[in-house]
C-alpha cells in the first residue's frame, strides 16, 4: 500500500532576506515514521510548522491529509496532532483537566473522552496522578502526557518537534515505545530529532542542512550510501559543510 | 458549543487556581469603594484663611465673624502685614489672603466704593478656585444681608437655585459611578489582556493554535470570564456603594447591567487586540497602562469634559468610558431612561463591534 | 570585578534596547500624556448648557437671555416647556434650567420700587455634576443680576498660577504618576521575567554578587528614566510655558531622588510576587488607582475622614508632588522642599533595604 499522506513541493519560507527553508520536496507515506533531522537551525520546525497550518509558506506547495497547507490550514489541523519543542500544555490544569480540555477541542464527546482518557492514563501508568497539577510533573512524565494529548483524537499524522530533548534515556525509551504504538495502529509519526540513535528507529530519515533536504531514505541505505558504520556518522558527514551554525 | 464550554471551564478553573487573582478581584473593588469615594471630593474644606483688617469696622467684623462660622474656612493666623501673609501662603499654612481696606465701611455707599482683596495661592486650582469661590460666597452673602439692613435691594431672593438629583451637592455621589467604572476597566483591561499575552509567553497558545478550534470561539471564551467577573465587580461595588455611602440607582438596573455588559465586552476586546499585537507582557502592560491612564483621565470620569478645550472634547468621542460614564451617572443619580440614553447605547455597540473584530482579525493562528 | 559589573550593566542594556517597540512606549508614554494632559485636563467650570423656561417671552425677558447667550461662559440651548425641564437635565442635554416667572416683569418693576417678592427667577441645577452646579450657580447669579454684582466689591488675585492654567496643577501629577509607573513595573517586570525563565540562577552563580547584579539590573532603567525626565521638562517649559528658570536644579534633584525610589519600589515588589503577571498587575493596577487619587494630583487631601487620614503620607506620589508644585510652580528654593526630600530619602533607603534582604533571603 503506497499511500502518500504528506507530500511537499519546493515548499519555501522567508523572513525578510533570509531563507529559513529552501525548495523542500518530499513525500511521506501513511504508517510511516518520518524522521526529521538537522543541526539546531537548519529549518526543521520551519518546516514543521508550514505542514501544521502554523505559519503560511512563502512559496511552493505541500499537502498534509489530502489538504493544501497555504489555502486549507484549519482543515489540515482536524486530522494532525502536534507536539511542540516547548512544553505547552497548562501547567496551572491538572493531568485530566488537560486531557478533557483538548479533547473537547478536538470535539470528543463526553464519553468517548471519558473513556479514551481512561484508559489513556492507564497506558501511561499515570492514574494515581490523575489530579496533579500538570506543572508540578517531571519532564519526562510531561513530555509522555504531551505526547498522549496530541494523539488523543487519533489523528492521522503526529508530528513530534524534539520530543525527547532533555530526557532520560529510560524515558526516552518508553517514549519511542510509545510511538511505535501509535505507529502500529496506523497514524503516521513526522518526528525532528537531534538524537542519532533515534533516528535509527525511523521508517525514513530526511537531514536537512542549511534549509534544504540534503539526504532522504532509510536508515540502512543512507549509511550505505555514506559509507558509514552509524547515523550520527552519516549526519556529521553532511553536517560538516553547513554555514548556518548555534 | 461543547468547545466553548470546554474552553470557558478551563479558563474559569485558571482563575480560580490562581494565588492572587481571585483575591484581587474580590479585596480590590471593595477596598476601592470603601476608601476612595472619601478621596474624590471636590468640596474643599479647610480653606487656610489669613484676614488682614486695616478697617476695623462693624462691617469687617461681621465679615470675620461669618467666614469664622462658615464650615470651609479655618483661621489660624492671624498676620499683622500683607507681607507676613504672603510668607504664610508661600509655606503652605493659608491658602487665602483677605484684606479689608480701612475705611471700607464708611465707603460702602459712595460711588466708587473700596475693593475688598483677595488673593488665593492657585497651585493647587482646586483648593484655589473653589476656596476663593466659597469666600466670594460667603461675603456676598453677609453684604447683601448688610445691603438689605441699609435698605438697599439686594440680590439673593431675587433667585431661587434648586439643585436637582444631588439636592446636598455631595460630590462624593458623583465619584461613585466613576469609581465603579475605573474598577472595570482596571480589572477587565488589565487582567484579560494578561491572560492573552501569557499564553503566548508560555507557549500554550501554540498548542490551540494547532487545534481546529475557531478563531472566533477562541476570543470569545477569553472575553466570557472577563465579562462575568465585571459584572461581579460592579455588583459588588453597587453593594457597597449602598451599604457604607446609602446611594442606589434611581434608575434602573436593567440599564445599568446592560450598559456594563457592552462595555466590558468592548474594553476586553480591547484588550485581547492589544494582546495579540505584542510581543511579551511586558508591552501589553505598557500599551495598557497608556490607554487606561487615557481613557481614566480623559473621559470625564474626573474632570468634566465640559472644560476641556474643543479639540480634545472631540477626542473624547473616541473613548469609550465617556459614553459609559454618561449612562452610568444619568441613571445613577438622575434615573434617565434608556430613550434618553439610546445614543450613548449605540455609541458603546459600536466600539462593541469595532474591538472584537479588531481582536479576531489581529488573533493569527497561522503567520 | 569593576568590569564584571559593567558587563553585567551592558547586558541589561542590551536587553532593552533589542525590544524596540518596548522602547518606544516607554519613552513615547510620557511626551504623550504629558500634552495631553497639559492642554486637555482642567477642573475648571467654562461652560455651562442653559435651556430657557419662559411663560412670557417679554422684552425684559429676551434681553436676560440675550446677555447669557453673549457670555461665553454660557450656551444657549433653547426655549423648552415647562414639562420638560426634567428630560433635559436627565438626558444631560442642560446643565441648569433657568425658569423666569409669569410675571417676571411686574416683579422687576415691584423690585426697582423697593418691594420685596417672591423670586423672579429660579435656577434648577443638574447637581449630579456636583462642581458645574456650585461653579455655575455663582456665574449664573452674576450675569443674571441687574444691579451691581458682588464681584465689583471685591479684587481677585490668584498668586503664582495667575490664569489657573490647569497644566500648572497636573503636571506635577502626571510626572508623580509617570515616573513611579513606569520605573516601578520595568524593573519589577525585568526581574520577576529573569526569575521565570531561569536565567536569574545563571546570574546568581557567577562569582558576582547579587547585589551588583540587581543593580546592573537597575542601571539602564534609571538611564531610560532619566531621558524621560528631560523629555519632560522640556515639555513642560517650551510647551506649556512653566517657568522653570532658576528651579531646574531643584527639580532635578527631586526627582532623580524620586526615581531611585520609584526603582526601589520596583525591587521591592520583584521580590514579593512570584510571577511576572503577579508584578504587572501589582505595580499596574494597584498602585495606579492609589498614585492618581491619594496623591493630591486630582483632589485635595484635607476632606479625608480622620481615620483615613495616614493614608496618603505612604504614598510616595503625595511627597513629590508637593515638593514639586512648590518648586515648579511657587518658584521656591530647594531648601524650601527639605522635609519633603528628607521623606523621600528615607522612603528610598528603607524599601531598597528590605528589598535587599527579601532579595538575599530568597537566595539562601
Amino acid at each position: 500500500m503506497s499511500d502518500v499522506i504528506i507530500s511537499v513541493k519546493d515548499l519555501t519560507k522567508r523572513f525578510g532576506d533570509f531563507t529559513a527553508v529552501n525548495r523542500i520536496t518530499f513525500d511521506v507515506e501513511r504508517g510511516e515514521i518520518f524522521g526529521f533531522l538537522g543541526a539546531n537551525g537548519a529549518g526543521k520546525t520551519t518546516a514543521m510548522r508550514m505542514l501544521c497550518g502554523l505559519s503560511y509558506p512563502t512559496s511552493g506547495s505541500g499537502t498534509v491529509a489530502g489538504y493544501d497547507v497555504m489555502r486549507e490550514g484549519e482543515m489540515i489541523k482536524r486530522h494532525i496532532g502536534y507536539m511542540s519543542q516547548r512544553f505547552s500544555l497548562y501547567n496551572d490544569l491538572t493531568v485530566w483537566e488537560n486531557i478533557r480540555l483538548f479533547a473537547g477541542i478536538y470535539g470528543l464527546s463526553k464519553s468517548e473522552t471519558e473513556s479514551r482518557a481512561t484508559e489513556l492514563l492507564r497506558r501511561l501508568n499515570f492514574t494515581s496522578e490523575r489530579d496533579t497539577l500538570v506543572g508540578a510533573l517531571p519532564l519526562g512524565w510531561k513530555q509522555k502526557l504531551s505526547f498522549a494529548v496530541a494523539t488523543i483524537h487519533r489523528p492521522e499524522v503526529v508530528f513530534l518537534d524534539e520530543p525527547t530533548g532533555g530526557v532520560d534515556p529510560i524515558t526516552r525509551r518508553q517514549f519511542w515505545e510509545m510511538i511505535y504504538e501509535a505507529a502500529d495502529s496506523g497514524t503516521t509519526i513526522f518526528v525532528t530529532t537531534h538524537y542519532m540513535d533515534e533516528a535509527e528507529y525511523c521508517t525514513r530519515v530526511s537531514i536537512m542542512v542549511d534549509g534544504e533536504v540534503r539526504a532522504l531514505d532509510t536508515p540502512a541505505r543512507l549509511k550505505e550510501q555514506f559509507v558509514a558504520e552509524s547515523m550520527d556518522e552519516v549526519f556529521r558527514i553532511l553536517a560538516r559543510g553547513a554555514k548556518r551554525g548555534e | 458549543m461543547r468547545q466553548l464550554l470546554i474552553l470557558i471551564q478551563k479558563e474559569f478553573i485558571q482563575i480560580f487556581r490562581n494565588p492572587l487573582l481571585p483575591k484581587l478581584i474580590l479585596i480590590f473593588p471593595v477596598m476601592v469603594m470603601l476608601v476612595m469615594p472619601w478621596v474624590t471630593t471636590m468640596d474643599v474644606r479647610n480653606v487656610g484663611v489669613a484676614i488682614i483688617d486695616d478697617d476695623c469696622s462693624t462691617l469687617s467684623y461681621r465679615i470675620k465673624s461669618d467666614i469664622r462660622a462658615a464650615e470651609y474656612f479655618t483661621i489660624n493666623d492671624e498676620p499683622n502685614t500683607h507681607e507676613e501673609a504672603l510668607r504664610l501662603l508661600e509655606d503652605s499654612k493659608i491658602d487665602i489672603i483677605l484684606l479689608i481696606p480701612d475705611d471700607f465701611e464708611r465707603n460702602i455707599t459712595s460711588v466708587s466704593p473700596k475693593k475688598l482683596d483677595i488673593s488665593a495661592n492657585a497651585v493647587n486650582a482646586t483648593k484655589g478656585s473653589l476656596g476663593s469661590q466659597y469666600l466670594v460666597q460667603t461675603i456676598a452673602s453677609t453684604m447683601s444681608k448688610y445691603m438689605s439692613e441699609q435698605g438697599r435691594s439686594h440680590l439673593s431672593d431675587f433667585v431661587v437655585i434648586q439643585n436637582r438629583y444631588n439636592p446636598t451637592l455631595n460630590y462624593r455621589n458623583l465619584m461613585i459611578p466613576a469609581l465603579m467604572i475605573m474598577l472595570v476597566i482596571l480589572i477587565c483591561g488589565f487582567l484579560s489582556s494578561v491572560n492573552i499575552v501569557s499564553e503566548k509567553e508560555n507557549g500554550t497558545i501554540e498548542q490551540i493554535n494547532v487545534t481546529p478550534i475557531g478563531k472566533f470561539t477562541f476570543v470569545l471564551a477569553k472575553l466570557i470570564p472577563f465579562w462575568l467577573i465585571g459584572l461581579f465587580v460592579v455588583t459588588v461595588a453597587m453593594i457597597v456603594a449602598w451599604l457604607v455611602y446609602d446611594l442606589v440607582p434611581v434608575g434602573s438596573l436593567g440599564n445599568i447591567y446592560f450598559a456594563t455588559i457592552l462595555f466590558i465586552l468592548c474594553f476586553s476586546g480591547f484588550g485581547v487586540t492589544i494582546a495579540n499585537i505584542s510581543d511579551n507582557i511586558q508591552q501589553t502592560m505598557f500599551m495598557m497602562f497608556f490607554f487606561i491612564v487615557i481613557f481614566i483621565l480623559l473621559s470625564g470620569l474626573l474632570t468634566p469634559i465640559s472644560s476641556m478645550p474643543d479639540w480634545a472634547q472631540k477626542f473624547t468621542m473616541l473613548l469609550p468610558p465617556r459614553y459609559y460614564i454618561d449612562i452610568m451617572r444619568s441613571v445613577y443619580l438622575k434615573g434617565a431612561v434608556f430613550m434618553e440614553l439610546w445614543h450613548n447605547f449605540a455609541a458603546l455597540g459600536v466600539f462593541v463591534i469595532i474591538f472584537n473584530l479588531l481582536a479576531t482579525i489581529t488573533y493569527k493562528k497561522q503567520v | 570585578m569593576k568590569n564584571n559589573f559593567l558587563s553585567f550593566v551592558k547586558k541589561e542594556s542590551l536587553h532593552i534596547l533589542r525590544d524596540v517597540r518596548t522602547m518606544m512606549i516607554v519613552l513615547l508614554i510620557p511626551v504623550v500624556l504629558m500634552i495631553l494632559f497639559g492642554f486637555a485636563i482642567s477642573t475648571e467650570v467654562n461652560n455651562l448648557d442653559v435651556a430657557v423656561v419662559a411663560p412670557n417671552r417679554t422684552e425684559s425677558v429676551r434681553q436676560t437671555v440675550d446677555r447669557l447667550s453673549r457670555n461665553p461662559y454660557f450656551t444657549l440651548i433653547d426655549y423648552i416647556d415647562n414639562n420638560d425641564i426634567d428630560k433635559v437635565l436627565r438626558s444631560g442635554k442642560a446643565n441648569v434650567v433657568v425658569l423666569f416667572d409669569e410675571d417676571y416683569d411686574k416683579l422687576l418693576a415691584q423690585r426697582s420700587e423697593g418691594i420685596d417678592t417672591k423670586p423672579a427667577v429660579q435656577f434648577i441645577f443638574d447637581a449630579s455634576n456636583t462642581n458645574l452646579a456650585q461653579t455655575g450657580a455663582i456665574y449664573l447669579q452674576n450675569a443674571i443680576a441687574t444691579e451691581h454684582s458682588q464681584q465689583e466689591m471685591l479684587n481677585m488675585h490668584l498668586l503664582y498660577n495667575p490664569q489657573m492654567k490647569s497644566a500648572y496643577n497636573f503636571v506635577p501629577g502626571i510626572m508623580g504618576l509617570i515616573f513611579i509607573l513606569i520605573c516601578a513595573m520595568m524593573t519589577s517586570i525585568s526581574i520577576v521575567r529573569e526569575k521565570e525563565v531561569g536565567t536569574m540562577e545563571v546570574l546568581l552563580v557567577s562569582p558576582v554578587r547579587p547585589i551588583k547584579i540587581i543593580l546592573a539590573k537597575m542601571i539602564p532603567y534609571f538611564v531610560i528614566s532619566c531621558i524621560n525626565l528631560v523629555t519632560i521638562l522640556l515639555i513642560a517649559r517650551y510647551l506649556l510655558y512653566i517657568p522653570l528658570d532658576g528651579v531646574w536644579g531643584g527639580v532635578i534633584v527631586m526627582s532623580i531622588v524620586y526615581l531611585l525610589l520609584s526603582l526601589a519600589l520596583g525591587l521591592f515588589i520583584s521580590t514579593v510576587s512570584s510571577s511576572q503577571v503577579v508584578a504587572l498587575l501589582v505595580s499596574a493596577m494597584v498602585l495606579l488607582l492609589p498614585m492618581m487619587m491619594l496623591s493630591g494630583m486630582l483632589f485635595p487631601l484635607e476632606n479625608l475622614p480622620m481615620i483615613l487620614k495616614p493614608l496618603p503620607n505612604i504614598v510616595p506620589a503625595r511627597w513629590y508632588i508637593d515638593a514639586i508644585r512648590k518648586l515648579m510652580i511657587m518658584g521656591l528654593p530647594l531648601s524650601a522642599v527639605m522635609k519633603e526630600l528628607i521623606i523621600l530619602v528615607i522612603m528610598a533607603f528603607v524599601l531598597m533595604g528590605i528589598s535587599l534582604k527579601n532579595f538575599k533571603d530568597k537566595l539562601e
